[in-house]
């Protein structure tokens, strides 16, 4: 078996091998790390013969390393009581293969993990690189492409929030009722903010990075399998499936960014569309939350047949009801777009001029680029311009960039 | 990250025994369906009818010919098929080893074109 192969049985296993050993010894850093070795020593022995059962093997190694830690770090008297149990029947072999048979307690296990991966202790960049680690079986390498940051950082991040976890006596376990809804929250948050990086890369030349918005696409699904009586799981889920859908139509042949308005609808992915609106359906059983309520804004631009046909009055009702339930400046821009489709430049002008007044977007380039927009439209030419390359001034992102420049260069 | 399509094929013999012990072929496939649902790589699953109940449409003439099931040379039948989102043909491949399936019966396993490539126009 390649490489290739190993990392396959790998992102299979990752999750459920790094849960049942952190529920067996309580020590999640421990967890993880057996879980490396026993990918590193798959790649090593698996090249020579491949296992009848990968997976299983896998789970064995992982345990056995698990073990060989244990004995290293307990105390004399523990280590006498260990290897004699060891001697009768392996306790930790029982455990683990009892846990293997009960899938709805790997299912929880997998569940407690994100809690873990995103536990509010952990710094958000923390959260995003374990949760792709721990949960989506990713190596140090990929986090560290997707995020376009050097490898050692993701490895330093993982080696700190390991000792955070254990410096604050995390438990293994799904939090209870109260706190529940909340470090769900921080679970779809985390999810979220991966999506996003691969949906509007916010820095590089690449305007699109499918790769990672497709592994949060992967995360978002297993979260709604493992929590299915959680609307918001399915809203998120949603969101990310219609926003996606999108993709093949939002950069042209050469990579440049292609506008909604300008998009040949005929390339949305109508799977993907279908999957999106199956999951707003799941989400939408009792009014929905802020991530229902982006899914539903995608979905009405998802129906529409072109800009000029799409629901815009819906549309700012869907923002107003997302600006009351998650309130956000972000939110207010993205109605004044909304609002500028609905009912024209000038009503849309007034919401940006408060935000600008108020100062709630400082340095961002959204706003300029949406006021430039909007001048434009109102025939204020040379504002429109100034504001636009504003905009591309403070823009990250290259391919974008030379969208505004060539933009404000039109306006003369 | 891509789609695959994981063909079952199987074969009289493999039909008979599989008809043979439904109720566990059933409840096998089922936790295979649930641990794809779980890693968030199913898109969608489907398996067909008795073949003995379909028909072929046979465009081999000047005008198509229908004619009834069985399907005379062919040995192998398609029975159904799962669709997933994965990151490489090996998971698709991981995933496949993993179907219950029954001694004599195949999955094949094709990636699915994208809406703007030629099929065999190379991976991306």
């Amino acid at each position: 078996m390649g490489t290739a192969d190993v990392e396959a049985v790998w992102r299979i296993e990752s999750a459920r091998i790094v849960a049942a050993l952190t529920r067996f010894t309580g020590d999640f850093g421990l967890a993880e790390d057996a879980a490396q070795e026993a990918v590193a020593e798959a790649l090593v022995s698996w090249r020579r013969s491949s296992p009848a059962n990968p997976a299983g093997w896998l789970m064995a190694t992982a345990r056995r390393r698990a073990i060989d830690a244990i004995r290293r770090r307990s105390a004399l008297r523990e280590r006498y009581a260990l290897l004699a149990a060891d001697a009768a029947v392996d306790p930790v072999a029982g455990s683990l293969v009892d846990e293997d048979i009960d899938t709805d307690r790997i299912d929880d296990d997998v569940l407690a993990l994100m809690f873990v991966s995103c536990h509010p202790v952990l710094s958000p960049e923390a959260r995003v690189a374990l949760t792709l680690r721990v949960v989506g079986g990713l190596s140090s390498e990929e986090i560290a492409r997707a995020f376009l940051v050097p490898v050692p950082t993701v490895q330093a991040r993982i080696t700190r929030a390991k000792k955070t976890i254990a410096a604050a006596r995390v438990p293994f376990e799904l939090p209870p009722a109260a706190e529940r809804r909340e470090r769900l929250g921080g679970v779809l948050s985390v999810l979220y903010v991966i999506f996003t990086e691969g949906s509007t890369a916010t820095s590089g030349d690449r305007l699109l990075r499918p790769d990672v918005a497709y592994e949060a696409i992967r995360l978002a699904r297993t979260l709604a399998a493992l929590a299915p009586d959680e609307p918001e799981a399915h809203g998120l889920l949603a969101l990310c499936e219609l926003t996606a859908a999108r993709f093949p139509a939002r950069t042209g042949p050469d990579g440049a960014p292609v506008l909604l308005e300008d998009q040949d609808r005929q390339r949305w992915d109508l799977s993907a569309i279908r999957r999106g609106l199956a999951a707003l359906a799941r989400a939408s059983t009792r009014g929905l939350g802020p991530y229902g309520l982006q899914a539903a804004i995608a979905a009405t631009h998802a129906a529409a047949p072109s800009v000029e046909a799409t629901d815009w009055d819906r549309i700012v009702g869907l923002y107003e009801a997302l600006g009351r339930v998650a309130p956000s400046p972000v939110v207010d821009l993205n109605r004044a777009v909304a609002v500028a489709m609905a009912s024209g430049p000038a009503r849309a002008l007034a919401i940006v001029d408060e935000l600008i007044a108020a100062n709630r977007l400082p340095g961002s380039h959204l706003v300029p680029t949406v006021r430039g927009e909007l001048l434009a439209r109102l025939g204020r030419r040379p504002e429109a311009r100034a504001e636009l390359e504003l905009a591309a001034r403070l823009c990250a992102n290259q391919r974008e960039r030379s969208v505004l420049l060539r933009k404000a260069a039109t306006l003369g | 990250m891509s789609t695959y399509m994981l063909i079952l094929r199987g074969t009289d013999e493999s039909n008979a025994a599989l008809m043979a012990s439904i109720g566990e072929a059933m409840a096998a496939t089922r936790t295979f369906i649930e641990e794809m649902v779980t890693a968030g790589v199913l898109l969608a699953a489907e398996g067909l009818d008795d073949p003995a109940r379909g028909v072929v449409v046979d465009f081999g003439g000047a005008a198509p010919v229908v004619t009834d099931g069985p399907y005379g040379e062919t040995k192998e039948l398609f029975g159904g098929y799962f669709l997933l989102d994965v990151a490489s043909q090996e998971e698709a491949v991981e995933w496949a080893r993993r179907f219950p399936a029954v001694r004599g019966s195949k999955i094949e396993v094709r990636r699915v074109a994208g809406t703007d490539e030629v099929p065999g126009d190379g991976l991306s």
